[in-house]
């Protein structure tokens, strides 16, 4: 048990680490660097309190400690891949809106240039 | 625009080989009517061919798929004012001989929606077994939600006044819209009839939904025609379903 809390925790420490530094290089906007370094923080944490994990291994029926754990990780990522899927698909709305705006600017624009050279 | 301008809009992906024939045959069907082709990025001469044959063309910076391009063309339509929009497709599969009678359908039935359909009368319209079994399947789906059957729900030929014109241009499902904007005009009550139309087979091209994808058309449309039955209007709730109407 004692060397997958290790493993996880160097795992955590890594992503806060990873994130941090894409956060710098500006590889992800601040916002969405948010998520991830709550996770990867709650992960780390998590890994280090035992005591935290066994009760809440104990309050989820769980035998294996570690167990809770990886249940915990896995509901952390699943909510934010929904909330990507969210982000996702208003950027896309956003994209056509644009983009037919565009296209019916560049239709108005080019109207334009033909009465201009017909006068 | 006065109160029967017409816009003819024509949604074309790579059709050079057909969209300038579809534009000809629209402005002798209906001369002196604008036509404009909605050219959903192609990558050949889609919007050169177009404007050769006379046709004025809205350029998307990018693919957007059928029912951004068609928006885009309602979005138009709505901005500049026009009564009536008829949209046919740019493969040369509608015969552009029923426009007229769509456009007479719209101005004296009063319907928001008219509908060419391949199948009200038989016209020599072949259709392969596969998509027959899912049009028929569609039918029965649409049956109970739209309280009257609808012969050809997917049907790209489709006429539309101002009252739904403004509806789509806000709203208006993006991949494949024929079937689930029946689905968003009946949560408004709008009328729509079918009036039969001529479908000739395509030359040039080929049709975007394959043998695979029409599982995930199948799923994808259920699932919108299923997302807005369950929408709820802001004000007041769930409308209430006609159960009469045209057709």
């Amino acid at each position: 048990m004692d060397r997958l809390l290790n493993v996880l925790t160097l795992l955590s420490g890594v992503l806060l680490l990873f994130v941090l530094v894409s956060v710098r290089r500006a590889h992800i906007r601040v916002e969405y660097s948010v998520t991830w370094l709550l996770a990867s923080a709650a992960l780390l944490i998590l890994s280090r309190a035992r005591g935290l994990l066994e009760s809440a291994a104990h309050t989820l029926g769980l035998t294996y400690p570690p167990l809770a754990l990886l249940l915990v990780v896995g509901c952390v990522f699943l909510m934010m891949f929904y909330r990507f899927s969210v982000i996702i698909s208003k950027l896309r709305d956003d994209n056509i809106a644009l983009a037919q705006r565009l296209a019916v600017l560049e239709y108005h624009l080019q109207n334009l240039r033909d009465g201009a050279s017909n006068a | 625009m006065g109160r029967d301008s017409l816009l003819i809009i024509v949604p074309a992906y790579n059709e050079e080989g057909a969209v300038g024939d579809v534009v000809r045959a629209v402005h002798a069907a209906m001369p002196g009517r604008p036509v404009v082709v909605i050219d959903d990025c192609s990558t050949d001469g889609t919007q050169s061919v177009a404007r050769q044959a006379g046709a004025q063309v809205l350029p998307l910076p990018h693919h957007l798929g059928l029912g951004g391009c068609v928006q885009a063309g309602y979005k138009l339509a709505f901005e500049l004012g026009y009564e009536y929009v008829i949209r046919l497709d740019g493969d040369g599969q509608h015969d552009a001989g029923d426009v007229p009678r769509i456009f007479e359908a719209l101005r004296s039935s009063g319907c928001e929606m008219v509908i060419g359909s391949r199948f009200l009368e038989a016209n020599g319209s072949g259709t392969s077994a596969v998509r027959s079994l899912g049009i028929g399947f569609f039918r029965m789906v649409l049956r109970p939600i739209l309280g009257k059957p609808v012969h050809d729900p997917t049907s790209g030929f489709v006429g539309v006044n101002r009252r739904a014109l403004q509806v789509f241009s806000k709203s208006f499902p993006l991949e494949y819209p024929e079937i689930e904007a029946l689905v968003v005009l009946q949560r408004k009550r709008f009328r729509f009839m079918e009036i039969p139309c001529k479908m000739h087979p395509r030359t040039t091209g080929r049709s975007s939904i394959t043998a695979m994808r029409s599982i995930y058309y199948i799923a994808h449309v259920l699932l919108g025609v299923f997302v807005n039955v369950l929408k709820y209007d802001q004000k007041g709730g769930r409308k209430k379903r006609r159960t009469d109407g045209e057709s």
